[in-house]
């Protein structure tokens, strides 16, 4: 068999142990409630981050706007489950669907013009998608849809979480994933080297917006009720955080800012006005020691501690 | 066979003329100059050619079709490709990423199969690997297929940039100034390259170069441009001793 297919192989081979471990722990008590509402989040944050970062770091697109398709993500999904009585699968599906025709609808007229369009359209996009559902009873309005079932748990963010990294890694691992990067590199470049750049920032665009809808589905079907406060931009630019504070086209990097910044946010559940402020605090540090985030545009991988043990560098393929 | 034809092409910047009455007619096979003082828009013209600019009058035959209104990308998968006056690598990623883009537009795996990595996914992969690497052999790359482009030295990331647009495969190459900032040994170097690369690949080539040594020495056939028209064509011979050429350059020594 391929080296390469094998290693695919052994890393979902690794995560079924990790989920089988912590399954373990969750079922006999060692992790309680409050952990597992915090691995829960730090899912949903993985998936967010991940499929920011495919935009914003991997296809260099300046989207301001992602907490707009988690709120359509989990409108939708809350949509099926609650008014629809469809299964869980459908609703999580649904949201992909609902987000990423949205987010193909706006970027497709955006993306072909060159400049900041895209940051100004997604910016505008998450407050009038915010207001839309205020204005609409069907769904709760301003005091939020509720009871929706609590159908999330660990299984499926853990699942929903793997899918989604996984998937973004084996995009960018590929021609399709090439040209999104060729794009950021150098776009006048990428078009001469044959590649459609407005098809592919559409295609990064109208993914990460899909994935977003996915987190947007399991968070509203942990907490009982969504409601639009819950997708300000305030959200959008706690997500703009961890794409940034992890690297710019390292999805590795995501991932660990997403678990770092959940823990963050979870200590100062108490302060919420000190959050903010230590938020702010930790970009400026940032900008000013490791402008380019805690891991640049790098990966973490077996293949880089090998590396650094002296290993071959050819082997990071 | 007539490879690429314009006939009155020419474009306007605000009141500028920067092309005007462009006719190009250039054979397959050929090695054709394209040269003129600073300014003489030979930049322009391959931006027309390439579909980065659309022209306000003229028209453009490509092996048989007009490509007038193409985008640049449409222009490159008919086959043109093209290098920069000002080296456009993609600077942060691998020698070897540099080189698989170019092959983009062959591959023919689609997202499923990328996402699950399954059907043409890996037999493709390893077939562009292989090729990529192939292409940085011919160009004595092959030993910094990781390095990352921008670390290069200037002179390899000249080449490199050649590479990566021949790894598009096209019919026609278009290269800007592919000599500038190399030192004469360097220049000597690039003239035995281009000249073994047009057999190789059964290329024409359009090239705009300042190094008088270089046009003469490697090109068949010459264009000269001034405020954007075409003043004299012919063998390096017969462009050498046209006295137009030599008032146009000014005093700059035409050898
Ligand atoms: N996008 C543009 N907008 C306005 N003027 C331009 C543009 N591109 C080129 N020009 C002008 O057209 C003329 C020809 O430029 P260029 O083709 O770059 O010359 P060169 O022969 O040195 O390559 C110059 O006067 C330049 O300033
Ligand atoms: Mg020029």
């Amino acid at each position: 068999m391929r080296v390469k297919a094998k290693r695919d192989l052994l890393s979902l081979g690794a995560c079924l142990l990790l989920y089988a471990i912590i399954q373990l722990l969750i079922e006999v008590d060692v992790i309680g409630q409050f952990w597992v509402l915090n691995i829960v989040l730090i899912g949903i944050n993985i998936i967010l981050g991940v499929s920011l970062n495919l935009i914003n770091g991997f296809t260099g697109q300046f989207s301001i706007g992602h907490a707009g398709f988690m709120a359509v993500g989990a409108y939708v999904g809350a949509v099926m489950t609650v008014k629809l009585h469809l299964p869980f699968i459908v609703a999580i599906l649904a949201g992909a669907a609902g987000a990423g025709i949205l987010g193909f609808a706006i970027g497709l007229p955006t993306l072909r013009l060159s400049g900041d369009y895209l940051a100004i359209a997604t910016l505008g996009l998450g407050e009038i998608i915010r207001i839309t559902i205020l204005n609409i009873p069907y769904v709760g309005g301003a005091s939020g849809l509720m009871g929706i079932p609590r159908l999330t748990n660990f299984t499926w963010v853990f699942f929903a979480t793997v899918f989604t990294v996984f998937f973004i890694k084996n995009f960018i691992n590929s021609s399709h994933g090439r040209a999104c990067i060729s794009v950021r590199e150098n776009e006048i470049a990428a078009e001469a080297m044959g590649v459609d750049t407005t098809k592919y920032k559409v295609m990064a665009f109208t993914i990460g917006a899909a994935f977003a809808g996915v987190a947007g589905a399991l968070f509203a079907h942990y907490f009982y009720i969504v409601h639009p406060a819950s997708f300000t931009f305030m959200k959008s630019f706690d997500l703009l955080t961890i794409v940034v504070l992890g690297g710019l086209g390292s999805i590795t990097g995501s991932i660990t800012a997403a678990i770092l910044l959940t823990f963050v946010s979870a200590a100062l559940a108490g302060y919420p006005e000190m959050r903010m402020v230590i938020y702010s605090l930790m970009l400026i540090g940032l900008m000013l020691f490791r402008p380019q985030g805690l891991f640049g545009n790098k990966e973490i991988s077996l293949k880089f501690f090998n590396r650094l043990k002296g290993g071959s560098p050819r082997d990071a393929a | 066979m007539t490879l690429l034809k314009t006939s009155k092409l020419g474009i306007m910047f605000g009141g500028l003329r920067a092309v005007s009455n462009l006719n190009l007619e250039i054979s397959s096979g050929e090695l054709v100059g394209l040269i003129g003082p600073n300014g003489a828009g030979k930049t322009t013209a391959f931006n027309l050619l390439t579909g980065v600019y659309q022209p306000t009058e003229g028209t453009i035959e490509f092996d048989g079709d007009s490509i007038v209104g193409l985008k640049p990308y449409q222009v490159t998968q008919r086959g043109i490709a093209r290098t920069f006056q000002n080296i456009r690598l993609f600077s942060d990623l691998s020698v070897l990423d540099n080189v698989k883009i170019a092959y983009h537009f062959h591959v023919k795996y689609g997202l499923l199969e990328t996402v699950v990595r399954m059907g043409r996914y890996y037999p493709e992969e390893e077939e562009l690997e292989h090729k990529a690497i192939q292409f940085l052999k011919i160009f004595n790359l092959d030993g910094k297929k990781d390095e990352i482009a921008k670390n290069l030295p200037y002179g390899e990331q000249r080449r490199l940039e050649i590479a990566r647009a021949l790894a598009a495969q096209p019919k026609l190459l278009l290269l800007d100034e592919p000599a500038a900032g190399m030192n004469p040994q360097e220049t000597h170097q690039l003239m035995e390259m281009i000249r073994w690369i047009r057999k190789e690949f059964d290329l024409t080539i359009l090239l705009i170069e300042h190094d008088m040594s270089l046009v003469m020495g490697v090109c068949e056939r010459i264009y000269v441009l001034d405020y954007g028209m075409v003043i004299a064509t012919g063998t390096p011979q017969e462009i050498k001793n046209n006295p137009k050429v030599i008032e146009a350059y000014l005093g700059e020594e035409v050898q």
